[in-house]
């Protein structure tokens, strides 16, 4: 037998590396044409299908049937859109002070109600409210804290529009009246509840940062409309408003501080028009006997619900996933049909750390792709929609960020997810099947009101289409009585809950993958 | 690292159908083994055993002493083609090499060195789905290449290849094997074989029947017969009979004997006086002895597939 000497190669050897993987993958994604089309695709059918959705969508404004520029609606100081509509007895107060009342009734009408909508009845809607406001200034929009009682929902202290707390539950009435009492000491605002006058109980506290010395502060009464919903046909639903009025009696007003005393303002702050019911039987507005005022009013203090939100440009998401899903799961079949897998894992016998590194490159290529794409559709869709006369609900750019980062990540999360899937099936079709099924389908079904709502948002918060919450921009509120349901935008978990959700099945995937792919035979 | 296979007590079934049935055996630096058996013998099983690819029930495979497993830059210390028709079609045979150089911490210039050196050109431009078993094969080899490696495993690297092929595959094997590296090469056709590989591990139903080099496979089977051709048969069956040989007639004139050298043969032919015109020893090709010696494997799977029909 020869003896030779062992060979020794002549390249340098360096370090071993997960960057080198990341590489390889990297490497293999970019140079097949159909994959990088695939995607570039994906984010182009994000940005078409947005646009072409906002270019459609037109709104105007019109006094009869003359066209007019719409109304600017106020915005909070959180920077919300809010309604600011109430009936205001006001005098304003220099610097610290308190304000204390005795609430006897809060009565009032609906208009039209079903079932039979056909006449106008007593009756005071559940967020009804009536009792004490520090606010700012008369201006919409501006900054308050307010004590007061509700139609349906006990005693609350609420300020800046987003912020309840609750008090004191049930109903108020001569028999059982309330006592409430609101204190300013800087920027600091108490608010007090009192059944009797005499023993009181702290609701809670409101930071007014930037409070002006000199503040309005009065009595307010105002009542939202009266939300109906009527399922359609094709399963949709049809949301009907109608208006209602309230009106509280007053007593035992008792003004504490550097107030002028002497006759009350009088205002109805936002308010814009008159209904015939306003014109003809009771119109808002203080009624006042021997310390006792009764104070009729209409409106809401609240965040506002009604106009567009920067999601509705998502329109082409759906989409674009079922393409990225394709192009993922081919990223990783491909490489079983063809037994290119064997070559892979020579170059990696490491299975995990070569899951791992696909997996890091598909989450960062769609993670991109959908991050361009969100970002230029949401820009430009916002241009669009803003010229056709559309109200887009505004957000902090925070907010907006989250939205954007946030479906580029859903787009990074469900490749993940897909690729996992792919690694487990083997096969291209199941695994584009299952992916769909998981994630597509789900958001479908829960948003095309073919489902109870009830269901629907259970579909939200236990599939993977979970995920899609994170594009929701304007959250619900438990003190604004909307209809909050998935088609309508509103999702069931909060925006970062529902991603996790999706997170947590694709890291399941992925090790089911992981486990999978080192177990069997390749 | 030392440039060794070391192959020992490999077990392994597929379902019902035992594929490695304690496979052992050592591949040494410095020349081509050749890894041969029929169809179903275990090669192909063994191979993706030693390259981590397939896990065996019992036994061990290692690389330098080390399972493949464990091995970091893994091509380079091996470089392997097992399946040439691997590769993502729509993909460049240049950018198919690139992304496994890139794994390995190579870059784009030792992909060209490469190319050139498994003679793909500018073909490997071109979308490896256009590429013929030919070009596969010189693109598989390329790529096991890559990482320069002390230990090569092909698994029928001679399929598809037109003898021009043949002959470089040939040739290109001799060049690894003297540059000092051990060469694993399977093929169920020993002539592809023939002129190349020093040593031989034949296998058959899963495990080594022989291990041997290459000549004295040969001397074991070329060394027991004799043809001899005579006018006297029955009295040379008889002489050579009575010496301990085993005679067969094979024509009117013509016997093979086994047992007896060429030269004792003439000695006592002559002592006796038994006329003859013509003693040949029997040269057996590789390509014979090959077939003798996994005879009983192929017998064994027609029995098996008899009984299992039954
Ligand atoms: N993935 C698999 N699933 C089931 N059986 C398998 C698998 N791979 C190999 N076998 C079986 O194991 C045995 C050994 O097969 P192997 O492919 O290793 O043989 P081979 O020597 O390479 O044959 P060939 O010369 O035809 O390539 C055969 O009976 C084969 O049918
Ligand atoms: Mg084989």
């Amino acid at each position: 037998m020869t003896t030779t000497l062992p060979y020794h190669s002549g390249l340098r050897a360096g370090r071993d590396g997960f960057a080198r993987l990341l590489r390889a993958e990297w490497t293999k994604f970019r140079t097949v044409r159909g994959w990088v089309i695939g995607m570039a695709a994906a984010a182009l059918v994000i940005v078409l299908l947005g646009l072409l959705t906002a270019s459609g969508s037109h709104a105007s404004c019109s006094v009869g049937s003359v066209e007019v520029a719409c109304a600017a609606v106020p915005v909070g100081p959180g920077g919300e859109a809010v309604e600011d509509q109430f009936y205001f007895m006001h005098q304003p107060l220099a610097g610290d002070g308190s304000i204390t009342v005795r609430v006897t009734s809060l009565t009032g009408v609906i208009t039209y109600p079903p079932p039979n909508h056909n006449e106008i009845v007593p009756g005071v809607v559940p967020w009804a409210k009536a009792g004490l406001i520090i606010k700012d200034s008369t201006r919409q929009g501006s900054a308050y804290a307010a004590m007061m009682v509700t139609g349906s929902h006990g005693v609350r202290m609420q300020h800046n529009f987003t912020e309840d707390t609750a008090g004191r539950p049930g109903g108020v009435s001569a028999a059982s009246p309330r006592w409430l009492r609101l204190t300013r000491s800087g920027d600091m605002l108490t608010g007090y509840e009192s059944a009797d006058g005499t023993q009181w109980t702290k609701v809670g506290t409101a930071h007014l940062a930037g409070l002006p010395a000199t503040v309005q502060v009065g009595l307010f009464v105002t009542s939202p409309g009266d939300l109906t919903v009527k399922q359609a046909d094709l399963g949709g639903s049809i949301e009907q408003v109608r208006f209602t009025q309230a009106t509280a009696v007053f007593d035992h007003v008792d003004l504490q501080g550097n107030a002028p005393g002497g006759a009350w303002g009088r205002d109805a702050v936002g308010v814009t028009g008159t209904t015939d019911w306003e014109r003809y039987h009771r119109p808002n507005g203080v009624q006042e006997s021997g310390g006792t005022f009764t104070v009729a009013g209409t409106g809401d203090i609240a965040p506002r619900m009604d106009g567009q939100t920067i999601e509705r440009t998502l329109t082409g998401v759906l989409t674009g996933l079922i393409l990225v899903i394709v192009v993922v799961v081919m990223f990783i079949t491909a490489e079983y049909r063809r037994g290119l897998i064997r070559t892979t894992l020579l170059a990696s016998p490491r299975r995990g750390r070569m899951l791992a590194a696909k997996a890091l490159v598909t989450g960062t290529v769609t993670f991109i792709a959908g991050l361009a794409a969100a970002m230029v559709t949401v820009t430009f869709g916002k241009q669009i929609l803003r010229s056709n006369g559309n109200y887009i609900l505004p957000v902090t750019p925070l907010t907006e960020l989250r939205v954007v980062v946030g479906v580029a990540a859903l787009f990074a999360v469900t490749a993940v997810l897909a690729l996992a899937l792919g690694a487990v099936f083997r096969r291209s079709v199941a695994a584009v099947i299952t992916a769909i099924v998981v994630i597509v389908v789900p958001h479908v079904l829960a948003t095309a009101s073919v489902l109870p709502e009830g269901a629907a948002q259970w579909l939200l918060r236990l599939t993977p289409a979970a995920g899609f919450a994170i594009q929701q921009s304007i959250p619900g509120y438990a003190h604004v009585i909307g209809h909050y349901v998935p088609q309508a935008g509103y999702y069931p978990l909060a925006p970062w809950a529902g991603l996790a959700v999706l997170c947590g099945y694709t890291a399941l995937a992925l090790c089911l993958a992981i486990f999978q792919l080192r177990r069997r035979d390749a | 690292m030392q440039a060794t296979i070391e192959v020992n007590g490999l077990r392994k079934h597929f379902g019902p159908t035992v594929a490695l049935d304690g496979m052992s055996f050592t591949v040494k630096p410095g020349h081509v083994t050749g890894f041969v058996g029929p169809n179903g013998a275990g090669k192909s099983t063994t191979m993706r055993v030693i390259l981590g690819l397939d896990a065996a029930e019992e036994g061990s495979a290692l690389i330098g002493g080390r399972p493949y497993k464990s091995l970091r830059n893994p091509l380079r210390h091996v470089g392997a083609l097992l399946d040439a028709a691997a590769l993502q079609p729509s993909r460049t045979a240049r950018n198919h090499l690139l992304w496994l150089a890139h794994s390995q911490g190579l870059g784009a210039k030792r992909v060209d060195e490469v190319i050139a050196r498994a003679g793909l050109g500018s073909a490997a431009r071109r979308k490896a789905g256009g590429y013929s078993l030919g070009m596969r094969q010189r693109l598989g080899i390329a790529a096991a290449l890559l990482g320069d490696p002390p230990v090569i495993i092909l698994d029928e690297p001679f399929n598809g290849l037109d003898p021009e092929g043949i002959v470089w595959m040939r040739e290109f094997l001799a060049e690894l094997a003297g540059q000092g590296r051990a060469v694993l090469v399977s093929s169920h056709l020993m002539r592809e074989l023939q002129d190349t590989a020093a040593h031989l591990v034949v296998v058959g139903r899963g495990k080594v029947i022989a291990d041997t080099s290459v000549a004295e496979l040969l001397a074991a089977v070329s060394g027991s017969r004799v043809t001899l051709r005579t006018t006297a048969p029955l009295e040379a069956v008889r002489v050579l009979e009575h010496a301990g040989a085993t005679v067969a007639a094979l024509g009117q004139d013509t016997l093979t004997v086994s047992g007896l050298a060429a030269e004792e043969i003439v000695a006592l032919l002559g002592a006796r006086a038994v006329p003859f015109f013509e003693v040949a020893a029997h040269r057996a090709t590789l390509e014979e002895a090959y077939m003798e010696l996994t005879r009983d494997a192929a017998e064994f799977r027609a029995a098996t597939g008899q009984e299992a029909a039954r």
